[in-house]
C-alpha cells in the first residue's frame, strides 16, 4: 500500500517513517512539509493511507483534506490539541498522540487494515471544520491554486447548484458545501442569510430598497445588489435594530 | 447600582403597614380630645399622607447622596427641611379642603408644633435608616467585587500554571527526542538535557523575581535551541544587543512568551523560511525590546488590539506598572512587530540598603499590590460618579 506523510517538523516525518520501515508491504511515495504540498503528492501518488499533522504551516490538516476531491484514509499525528481531538476521535482511522510508541503506531495500522473504508474521512472534515481555527477563514482551490478567504473579506455567498459561490473583492470562488452550512458557521461573523440563495456580510449593506410586492432589494458597498426575501428582511431588521 | 429599600417586597409591606398605623393613632388622637369623625380621617390622611411623601424622598436622597464621614449634620439641615415643608404643604393642603370659617382650621394652626415635632422625629428616623441601609448595601457590593477580584486572580494562577507546562511545545519536542533516540542518541541526550533545563528555569522562576537581560537572554537561547530542533533549518533568530545593557533588568518569564507567540506566528503564517529578530535597546530609562516575525497581509485577519497571545503580556505588564502602553505592535510590510518597554525599577530604592532577594520580592509584591488597590480605587471612584 502507498502512503505519504505529510508533517511541518522533519523529526516528527523521520519517527513515522522509522516505524514503517518493519512494514514489508509499505511503500512510502512522499514526504511533505506542509499542506500545499500535501494536496500536489495525493493527487500525484493516489495514496491508500496518509499520516497526517494539524498544526501546519497557512493551512493546517484539516483544511487540507477538504480541498481533496476524494481523500484517501487518515491517521492523525499531533501534540496534545484538545480542540482538534473532539473534532475527530470519533471519525478517523485513528489518531497518534506525539510522542507515540511503535506497538501505539503497529496499532493503528492494524486498524486501518481492518476497517479501511475512506467515509469516515469526509466526516472528519465535516466535523473538524466546526474548530475555532477554521471559523474565521474558508480555503477554496482556485484552479490549481489554493487561496485563504478570511471570513471578514468576503462580501456574500450566492447558492450555486451542489456548490456555493464565495464573492470577494478580488473574485469569486466556489466551494463544495451547501448554504445551510454556511448560514450557520458564517452566523457568528454577522452574515445573514436574506434569500434561499444569498447569504450578506451585513457590515457591508448601504441601502434597502422596497422591491416588488414583498420584497427588498439590498445594496452593498460594493455596488452588488441582492434579492431580500419576505423571512430575510425580518432577519435584517431584527439584527439591524430597525 | 444599589438597591432601593423599597425594592424589597417585605419592606414595602412593612412600610405601608407603618403609615397606616400612624394614620389609626392620629386618628385616636383627634377623636380624644372630640374632633368630629370627618375632620379626624381627612387630617390623619392627608397629613399622613404627605409625611410618607417626604419619608421616601429623603430616603431616595439618601441613595444617591450620602454624607462621608464628619458630614452628619447635613441630616439634621436636610430633615429640618422637609419637616418645615410637610408642615407648610400640610397646612396649605389643609386650608384648601376646609375653607375659610371651619373652626378646625383654627385647631390645626394650633397645633403646629406637636405636629411639626412628630414630622422631624419621623423624617430624621427615616433618613437614619436610610443612611445606615444603603452603606450597608455598599459594603455588601464591595465585597462582592473583592471576592470577584480573587476569583480573577485564582483563575489567573491556574492558568499561568497550565502556560508554564505549555504541553503543545513540551510533547512535540518529546516527539523529537523520540526520533533523534533512533538517528541520532547524542543528540537527543544533548536535547533532553536542553529541555530539562529549560523547565526547570520555567518551575524555579517566579513572575514577580526580576532577571537581567543576560539571565533571561540565556533562557531564551535554551528555548530556541530546542525549537530550532524541532524545525530544523525553518527557523532562524537573530539576537541584537549591546553588552553595556546586558545588566539591565526586565521581569522573569516575559521574553519567553512573546518570542514563542512570533515564532509560533511567523511559523504558522507562512511558507518557507522564518526569520525571527530580536532586538534589545537601552531607550532613556527604559529597556526597549522589539521582537519581528514576518507574516502574511494577505491571509491574517487584522489583529484587533494586540492580538491573541500577547494580550497575557499586556496583563502582567499592566500589573506591574499600571500603564497600558508598553507592550505595542505594528506592521511593516511583511513583518509583524512587537514592541516591549521595561521601566527600569529605581535602582536605589532596591540596591541602596543592600536588600535581600526575599526583601526585593516583598517591595515589589507590594509595589504591585498597591498598584492594583490604587487602579480598583479609581476605578471605584469612576463607577461612583457615573
Amino acid at each position: 500500500m502507498k502512503v505519504i506523510i505529510i508533517d511541518d517538523e522533519p523529526l516528527a516525518r523521520s519517527i513515522v517513517k522509522e516505524y514503517l520501515q518493519s512494514k514489508s508491504d509499505v511503500e512510502l511515495v512522499a514526504e511533505c512539509n506542509d499542506g500545499f504540498e500535501g494536496i500536489k503528492a495525493i493527487q500525484q501518488h493516489q495514496p491508500d493511507l496518509i499520516f497526517l499533522d494539524i498544526q501546519m504551516p497557512k493551512i493546517n490538516g484539516f483544511e487540507m483534506l477538504e480541498l481533496i476531491e476524494e481523500p484517501p484514509a487518515v491517521i492523525f499525528t499531533t501534540a496534545f490539541d484538545e480542540f482538534a481531538i473532539k473534532a475527530f476521535e470519533s471519525n478517523a482511522v485513528d489518531y497518534l498522540l506525539k510522542p507515540f510508541s511503535k506497538e501505539r503506531f503497529d496499532k493503528a495500522i492494524q486498524k486501518y487494515l481492518q476497517h479501511s473504508d475512506i467515509t469516515s474521512t469526509q466526516k472528519v472534515i465535516e466535523a473538524a471544520s466546526q474548530t475555532p481555527a477554521q471559523q474565521n477563514r474558508v480555503v477554496v482551490k482556485d484552479g490549481n491554486k489554493i487561496k485563504i478567504i478570511p471570513v471578514a473579506k468576503i462580501n456574500y455567498l450566492e447558492a450555486a447548484d451542489d456548490y456555493v459561490k464565495i464573492v470577494t473583492t478580488e473574485g469569486t470562488f466556489l466551494k463544495k458545501r451547501t448554504m445551510n452550512f454556511f448560514e450557520e458557521s458564517l452566523s457568528a461573523f454577522q452574515f445573514i442569510r436574506v434569500h434561499r440563495s444569498y447569504i450578506v456580510n451585513t457590515q457591508l449593506i448601504t441601502r434597502i430598497d422596497p422591491y416588488e410586492k414583498d420584497g427588498h432589494l439590498l445594496l452593498l458597498t460594493t455596488g452588488a445588489k441582492l434579492p431580500v426575501s419576505k423571512a430575510g428582511y425580518a432577519k435584517l431588521k431584527e439584527m439591524l435594530g430597525i | 447600582m444599589t438597591n432601593s429599600i423599597l425594592s424589597d417586597k417585605r419592606l414595602r409591606l412593612f412600610y405601608t403597614a407603618w403609615w397606616l398605623i400612624w394614620m389609626l393613632l392620629q386618628y385616636i388622637i383627634l377623636r380624644q380630645i372630640n374632633i368630629d369623625v370627618l375632620h379626624a380621617i381627612t387630617d390623619s390622611i392627608i397629613s399622613n399622607a404627605l409625611l410618607a411623601l417626604c419619608c421616601f424622598f429623603i430616603s431616595n436622597n439618601m441613595k444617591y447622596y450620602r454624607p462621608r464621614q464628619e458630614k452628619y449634620w447635613y441630616i439634621l439641615v436636610v430633615s429640618l427641611t422637609v419637616s418645615f415643608l410637610w408642615i407648610l404643604a400640610q397646612q396649605g393642603v389643609m386650608w384648601m379642603i376646609f375653607k375659610e370659617g371651619d373652626n378646625y382650621n383654627e385647631v390645626i394652626r394650633a397645633s403646629w408644633g406637636i405636629r411639626f415635632g412628630a414630622g422631624f422625629l419621623l423624617i430624621s428616623s427615616m433618613s437614619m435608616f436610610s443612611l445606615l441601609w444603603y452603606s450597608q448595601q455598599e459594603q455588601k457590593e464591595s465585597d462582592s467585587r473583592q471576592t470577584e477580584v480573587e476569583r480573577l486572580s485564582k483563575e489567573a494562577e491556574l492558568f499561568k500554571l497550565r502556560q508554564q507546562l505549555q504541553p503543545h511545545f513540551l510533547f512535540n519536542s518529546l516527539n523529537s527526542i523520540s526520533a533523534l533516540t533512533g538517528s541520532d542518541p547524542e543528540k537527543a541526550r544533548h536535547m533532553i538535557h536542553q529541555l530539562s533545563d529549560f523547565l526547570r528555569g520555567t518551575l524555579k522562576k517566579d513572575e514577580q523575581q526580576w532577571n537581567t537581560l543576560e539571565e533571561e537572554l540565556q533562557y531564551l537561547q535554551l528555548y530556541l535551541e530546542i525549537e530550532k530542533v524541532r524545525f530544523g533549518h525553518r527557523l532562524q533568530t537573530e539576537i541584537i544587543y549591546k553588552d553595556e545593557i546586558l545588566s539591565l533588568k526586565l521581569p522573569a518569564l516575559l521574553l519567553q512568551p512573546v518570542v514563542e507567540n512570533a515564532i509560533k506566528f511567523g511559523l504558522y503564517d507562512t511558507i518557507g523560511e522564518v526569520m525571527i529578530r530580536l532586538e534589545a535597546i537601552a531607550d532613556g530609562n527604559n529597556l526597549k525590546i522589539i521582537i519581528q516575525n514576518p507574516f502574511d497581509p494577505e491571509t491574517s485577519q487584522p489583529l484587533k488590539g494586540t492580538g491573541f497571545g500577547l494580550s497575557s503580556i499586556q496583563r502582567r505588564l499592566f500589573l506591574l506598572f499600571a500603564r497600558h502602553d508598553l507592550l505595542k505592535t505594528g506592521k511593516d510590510n511583511n513583518q509583524f512587530i512587537t514592541t516591549i518597554v521595561i521601566p527600569q525599577i529605581n535602582e536605589s530604592q532596591l540596591m541602596k540598603k543592600d536588600l535581600t532577594q526575599t526583601e526585593i520580592q516583598d517591595w515589589l509584591s507590594k509595589e504591585i499590590n498597591d498598584r492594583i488597590i490604587y487602579k480598583v480605587n479609581q476605578s471605584i471612584d469612576k463607577s461612583f460618579n457615573k
